[in-house]
């Protein structure tokens, strides 16, 4: 039980005739990174509003370390919504600290803290402003702060680098980094799948309401490995042949997909007898084709 | 509980804080002051002297033409009335008056004020009264004499058998006035939390508010800090009014004036008439009753317009909720006329215990007296009211802030009120 901090068990949530979440089962373990991936619509934001207790499932259950999920645990949960924002009429400062509060900080506690987060990231000037002064991503570091400031055993990432520059996502995500070395387990939702092979531990692909794959990135990787191959060639030509297929041809790379009862160790053989190799691998597929691929059967 | 604390305070100071609170507090009296004194000085100025020119042909005719306050009449020979149908630029008349067969005109180079018309047609209408009169024989000697004009006093028996002066209109004002600020303050407070709900929704930061609170904390910390701005806001303005009319006493009564003896028996026999209207009516029923219904009747209204904001992306978009809302609250303002004219009616009574509009009718209704029985029965149902909308206005919120660009319907909102948490 102490390895896992949280466990959706069997939930269910319905709105009229509409099934946002069916039967949808995670295993969340402690200080890891979970990707919390699915097309639009298919039931993460209703998911991760049930875990911050903002709706209640139906059915089902919501263990929290150990814990039936309940009031109390509200401040262990940090949650950066994907729609957030600010009061654009008050200052800065003010409001951080107001919102610092209702996660249960005191006053004095969260102005230590929110001064320690606004110097290390070279904002505190922007202490007495009016948010309606700020950018967008100004915005973005102030919820980011607010979300983190109160040592959540959990935090909730929604699609967490939109509205960043390069340099400031950097940034984000060195920090996300570090608050699992804390010991932070982080859930982290996102349509960029570049971000999710970069930084999360395992993912979990909800699709219609239904959870379609879970497990480490590797080993759903593995279980998609097919018998794609990539092959570069040193005047770009590839010459067909019975026992594979040319997938694409993309970047002076050809994908080929070799026949099932084809011998593996003949292919470089047969290869190069015709083509002039420059390199050749084993193709692992990326999230981004997972996620289509898994999409497209389910 | 310490949430809910933090989002009033929240709420109260930012609109506390706002210039346009400060301009509204203090605008308020002053406004309203004007609304009193304005008619006053417009009366005052219009005190300068007016001549109108009559020909002096029809001297026999209208010989009795005496002044009217401050209009005179002047004879003039027919040449110069004739000149001055043409030009009115060079003369100091205000007004030629002139007549053709029975038909009466008026030239004038500017359009002139109603009521000296007004004034010059009935004065016109008695001298040809009296000349029939006359001419059929009657004395006007007697006619005049038989002129009688009466006063009558009410008195309201209480249950000790003490009979106490009243004022038909006393009651009518203070009920009209107290009814008017009710439906005032229930709207636009209400449409203030409704904003604010708007604002919160429209900015994107009510998920992150509500995944630290209950979205019922945060629209009941709405609700109350709205009302303690409200509550803040009326107080202010008795206050300053209680200022304001103080130093205006001092500053508009003439000093020599407050030595003068005849002048202080004057303002005590004024004050004995004041004494005299307002005493059959109940000065501290009426406040506190104002205060309680103040209080329910915008804590149900708000709720339901907090309901409305939830339920909208922008204001523009509120009409269609906020017609239901806002219709029995007109209709309430409508009534007030008929309520007055039968104040223990059934039309009134019922009125004051429907909790839509009876925030509004029972303020109408109090001056007049209104039985104990009743009053208990009119607050109980607005309690059970205020209490009902919330819960049902809670339900719509919880689920309303969280949807964006959908156009919402009467029917959608339905399916709200039967979503589980």
């Amino acid at each position: 039980m102490t390895d896992i901090l949280l466990e959706i068990k069997d939930v269910v949530k319905v709105y009229g005739d509409y099934t946002a979440l069916n039967k949808v089962n995670l295993t969340i373990p402690k200080g890891s990174i979970y990707g919390l991936l699915g097309p639009n619509g298919a039931g993460k934001t209703t998911l991760m509003r049930i875990i911050n207790q903002i709706t209640a499932p139906d059915s089902g259950s919501v263990i929290f370390n150990g814990e039936v999920l309940q009031r109390e645990h509200i401040s262990m949960i940090g949650y950066l919504p994907e729609e957030r924002g600010l009061y654009k009429k008050m200052k800065v400062g003010e409001q951080a600290l107001y919102l610092a509060q209702l996660k249960g900080m005191s006053y004095s506690e969260a102005l230590e803290k929110l001064k320690y987060w606004f110097k290390k990231f070279e904002i505190i000037e922007w202490w007495p402003k009016k948010v309606e002064e700020l950018s967008k991503g100004m915005a973005q570091k102030i919820q980011f702060i607010v979300t983190i400031l109160h040592k959540p055993k959990l935090l909730i990432f929604d699609e967490p680098f939109s509205g960043f520059d390069p340099i400031n996502a950097a940034l984000i995500r060195k920090e996300i980094l570090n608050l699992r070395e804390l010991g932070t387990t982080i859930i982290f939702s996102t349509h960029r799948m570049e971000s999710v092979e970069e930084i999360c531990d395992r993912i979990a692909l909800i699709n219609n309401a239904e959870t379609i794959l879970e497990g480490a990135i590797e080993d759903i990787k593995k279980d998609f490995e097919q018998n794609t191959y990539q092959i570069a060639t040193k005047n770009n030509t590839l010459t067909e042949s019975k026992e594979f297929i040319i997938k694409k041809h993309e970047d002076q790379i050809f994908y080929i997909e070799i026949n099932t009862n084809f011998n593996k160790k003949d292919l470089i053989t047969t290869l190069n007898q015709n083509n002039d190799i420059i390199s050749f691998k084993k193709h692992t597929p990326s999230m981004e084709e997972i996620f289509i691929k898994a999409i497209q059967n389910g | 509980m310490d949430k809910i604390w933090l989002i009033i305070k929240r709420e109260y100071l930012i609109r506390v804080k706002k210039k346009s609170f400060v301009v509204m507090t203090i605008l308020g009296p002053i406004l309203m002051a004007a609304l009193i004194i304005t008619p006053t000085l417009l009366t005052m100025q219009d005190q300068q002297d007016r001549v109108i020119a009559i020909s002096g042909n029809q001297l026999d005719f209208l010989e009795p033409l005496n002044d009217i306050e401050n209009t005179h009449f002047s004879m003039i020979p027919q040449e110069e009335i004739d000149n001055l149908k043409q030009d009115f630029s060079n003369t100091n008349y205000y007004a030629l008056l002139d007549f053709e067969n029975e038909n009466f005109i008026i030239y004038s180079d500017q359009q002139i004020s109603l009521s000296i018309k007004r004034s010059i047609s009935s004065k016109i209408e008695k001298v040809i009264e009296r000349k029939k009169l006359k001419k059929a024989g009657i004395n006007l000697k007697i006619l005049e004499e038989s002129i009688t004009k009466i006063k009558i006093q009410t008195k309201i028996v209480n249950v000790n058998g003490e009979s106490i002066n009243s004022s038909t209109e006393a009651s009518m004002g203070i009920g009209f006035i107290t009814g008017i600020l009710i439906y005032f303050f229930i709207f636009m407070y209400g449409t203030m939390v409704m904003r604010g709900v708007i604002e919160e929704k429209t900015n994107r930061i009510v998920e992150v508010i509500i995944s630290s609170v209950k979205p019922f904390q945060l629209m009941m910390g709405k609700i109350i800090g709205v009302a303690l701005v409200g509550l803040s806001q009326f107080t202010l303005w008795i206050v300053l009014t209680v200022i304001i009319s103080a130093i205006a006493e001092i500053f508009l009564l003439n000093p020599s004036d407050i030595i003068n003896e005849t002048n202080s028996i004057n303002n005590a026999k004024v004050l004995i008439q004041v004494n005299e209207l307002i005493g059959g009516i109940n000065l501290i029923q009426i406040g506190s009753c104002f205060f309680f219904y103040f209080l329910s009747g915008y804590l149900m209204y708000s709720s339901l317009f907090a309901a409305v904001g939830s339920a909208v992306d922008a204001e523009a978009d509120t009409q269609q909720f906020v017609i239901p809302i806002t219709i029995p609250l007109i209709l309430a303002i409508m009534l007030i006329q008929p309520v007055m004219d039968n104040p223990d009616g059934s039309l009134a009574f019922w009125l004051s215990i429907i909790p839509f509009t009876s925030p509004v009718i029972m303020m109408v209704r109090l001056p007049f007296g209104v039985e104990i029985w009743e009053l208990v029965i009119s607050m109980l149902s607005i309690t059970v009211s205020f209490i009902l909308s919330t819960y049902l206005a809670a339900k719509i919120y919880r689920t309303g802030i969280l949807m964006y660009g959908k156009k919402t319907t009467y029917k959608e909102l339905w399916k709200w009120l039967t979503y589980k948490g």
